[in-house]
């Protein structure tokens, strides 16, 4: 049996947005075991995003526990949560996030910058990620000067370097053409088959479809948790 | 990493720079011309000898005037009379120094100087400090014996033999000749510039001026009076040192002054009377009965009193003051540049929000992201410092070269001046970098 990585328990979040209170969730509860591959959907405004900044430790829950690793975020403070981040935890955002004074390989090297990895031992670290996503000819060149889809390799290079232990993907595909896109999703289902744990928030169908587990959100609450039968990346 | 995100905004950088660079710029050149002024002024005072007393006949301002009365010499200033009296009843004066000073035209054949021909003893040059620097001085033979005998002060040379040595050589003044026997530094100081050189030298000769010093000001704040018209630039004291006996024999007791359609007749006995104390200690005090003692036998104040010590004092008083007003000014100047860079960082963090929100969400720590741009502030701070640096150790340099003004730069000026810019890099770069720090971290990820 896989370890559950992620456990939440009647997570609710509210924030407040001007005088207004915004219940963005209302009671969650999952678990996602070691080397899934999830993918969460919804209609705008359901909460996707709120649960993923709380998934990645950028945002603490409201009520309830959030076990990641076995250990209760709700209780450690700011410093911790950045080593959680910076230790269990890789990003790949829609919009790439990329810094753009630095290059491809330096923006990869940052989450080993903060881990305290001698520059020598994450150059090499860097470079080694880079040509598993097949950037090995673009180590030093400046994210704009990158297309989308490259750009979006680099984001998961960014993600993976620090070997987390569960991959957070926003979008990853939203700002990306249907070709570039499923490049970019052939990656993630090799890093399946690898045994990662990837949690990929989505609203497109097409693109979810290529995880093994679907979790549907609506108004801050699970709609439905379902297995995904015909995977798309299986069939490819 | 802060280097390379100032390099990419290189020009905003090196502006913001600027206030530091200037700021420390101008403490170092400040305190460097502060510390020249002060350093050749002391020199001067110290040259006249701190355990000095310098008496000097003043033309009294009442009799100036004596209005049709040309054929008449006015007679005033201290006497030979005073400086036995001097000599006798202060047991802690140790030497004296009697001396006429003349105003006359000193001729080497066809070059000519308008030189102030100083009568005095051959122990003149010990007390005021003064190197002879070819020749010697002359002796106490050749005071008693009136010999035509005189040494040249070394700004002399240049115009009146301008074709070599004059040692052994003669210059006429008047109908007179003396053998030159020596050559001695200037009382200004070799190489000091002509602008303090009126400082204190002044010359006990008496203008044609009417405004004359009043009776409080005996001895006491004299430090910046100058002679009217010896601005900066002015011809520097061509001297003539002569034997007191030649001086008295030749010129005669009474000295006449043509001004424009008048002749002015004066009978001075003493121009100048220096009296040594023989404890440094002792000086003030000894100055006080000198002053009571010319008190009582002169009807009018026709003398002053500077008392070299006193000066040194008021000078170091002066460089204090003036320490503080620059340091004042400094202060402020980097104070200004200070916020500037303040000003450009929180730009700078607010441009980078987004950086900002990405480094957090890879696990930078709040300490990190301060760091990161404290670091950018100290580097901005720093190398606007050592910009400020070189340009505060050129700019000396340059006063020195056009101005002809001297400049001293101490060692601890550059220290204290770098030391003080990466404190306010420190300072002004910590709000900034809070700010970055605190941000949290979902919202700088959305930011555009």
């Amino acid at each position: 049996m896989n370890n559950c990585v992620i456990k939440l328990e009647d997570l609710k979040k509210n924030y407040k947005m001007g005088s207004v209170d915004i219940y963005a969730l209302r009671g969650i509860n999952m678990e996602i075991l070691e080397g899934e591959f999830v993918s969460i959907m919804g209609p705008s405004g359901c909460g996707k995003s709120t649960l993923l900044n709380v998934l990645g430790c950028l945002d603490k829950p409201t009520e309830g526990k959030y076990y990641l690793n076995g250990c209760d975020i709700s209780l450690l403070d700011d410093d911790t949560l950045s080593d959680m981040r910076c230790n269990y935890l890789g990003f790949v955002f829609q919009s790439y996030n990329l810094i753009p004074q630095l290059s491809v390989v330096e923006n990869i090297e940052i989450p080993l910058y903060y881990q305290g990895v001698s520059p020598n031992e994450s150059r090499k670290k860097a470079i080694e990620i880079a040509s598993r996503v097949g950037l090995a000819e673009r180590l030093y060149h400046k994210p704009t000067e990158l297309s989308g889809g490259q750009q979006q390799r680099v984001g998961i290079a960014r993600a993976l370097v620090n070997n987390p232990l569960v991959i957070l993907a926003d979008e990853p595909t939203g700002n990306l053409d249907s070709k570039s896109g499923k490049e970019i999703m052939d990656i993630f289902i090799e890093l399946h088959t690898q045994g990662k744990t990837i949690i990929m928030v989505t609203h497109d169908e097409n693109i979810a479809r290529y995880g093994e587990r679907i979790i549907r959100l609506k108004d801050g609450l699970i709609e439905k948790d379902e297995r995904v039968l015909s995977k798309i990346g299986a069939t490819t | 990493m802060g280097f390379k995100s100032l390099w990419l905004h290189r020009l905003r950088s090196l502006l913001t720079m600027l206030g530091i660079v200037f700021g420390v710029a101008s403490v170092i050149a400040m305190l460097a011309v502060g510390e020249g002024a002060s350093q050749v002024a002391q020199e001067q005072i110290r040259r006249l000898g701190s355990k000095n007393i310098i008496v000097r006949s003043v033309k009294p301002a009442l009799e100036q005037k004596a209005t049709g009365q040309r054929s008449r010499a006015i007679e005033y200033g201290i006497t030979w009379e005073d400086a036995t009296r001097i000599r006798s009843s202060i047991p802690d004066v140790e030497v004296l120094v009697p001396n006429r000073i003349i105003r006359d035209v000193v001729w080497n054949t066809q070059w000519r100087v308008d030189g102030q021909i100083v009568g005095t003893v051959s122990w003149y040059p010990e007390m005021r400090q003064l190197r002879i620097i070819e020749g010697r001085y002359f002796t106490e033979p050749e005071v008693a014996g009136i010999k035509n005998v005189c040494v040249l002060s070394i700004n002399t040379i240049t115009d009146l033999f301008p074709n070599g040595s004059p040692v052994g050589k003669s210059v006429r003044i008047g109908s007179d000749y003396y053998k030159v026997i020596g050559i001695i530094e200037d009382e200004g100081g070799i190489g000091t510039a002509s602008q303090s050189q009126n400082f204190l030298v002044q010359t006990s000769e008496t203008k044609n001026t009417t405004e004359r010093r009043s009776e409080n000001l005996s001895y006491q704040g004299k430090m910046g009076k100058r002679d009217e018209g010896k601005g900066p630039g002015a011809t520097p004291q061509y001297r003539i040192y002569i034997p007191i006996t030649a001086a008295q024999k030749r010129f005669g007791e009474t000295l006449v002054r043509r001004t424009t359609g008048t002749f002015e007749a004066e009978r001075v006995e003493l121009h100048e009377l220096i009296v040594m104390v023989n404890m440094e200690n002792r000086v003030e005090e000894v100055a006080r009965v000198v002053d009571s003692i010319l008190q009582k036998y002169h009807k009018q104040r026709d003398y002053e009193l500077t008392i070299p010590l006193e000066l040194l004092r008021q000078a170091e008083r002066t460089k204090q003051i003036f320490n503080l007003v620059l340091g004042t000014i400094a202060g402020i100047s980097l104070l200004v540049g200070g916020i500037g860079i303040m000003n450009i960082m929180l730009a700078t963090v607010t441009e980078r929000t987004r950086e900002i929100g990405i480094r957090r969400a890879l696990g930078a720590r709040k300490r990190d992201i301060i760091l990161q741009f404290l670091v950018e502030t100290i580097i901005m701070s720093g190398t606007g410092g050592l910009m400020g640096i070189g340009l505060g150790l050129f700019i000396p340099y340059l006063i020195t070269y056009f101005a002809s003004m001297p400049t001293i730069i101490r060692l601890w000026s550059p220290l204290v001046a770098f030391g003080i810019s990466a404190g306010i890099g420190i300072i002004f770069g910590i709000y900034p970098a809070l700010r970055a720090a605190n941000m949290d971290p979902v919202e700088a990820l959305r930011h555009e």
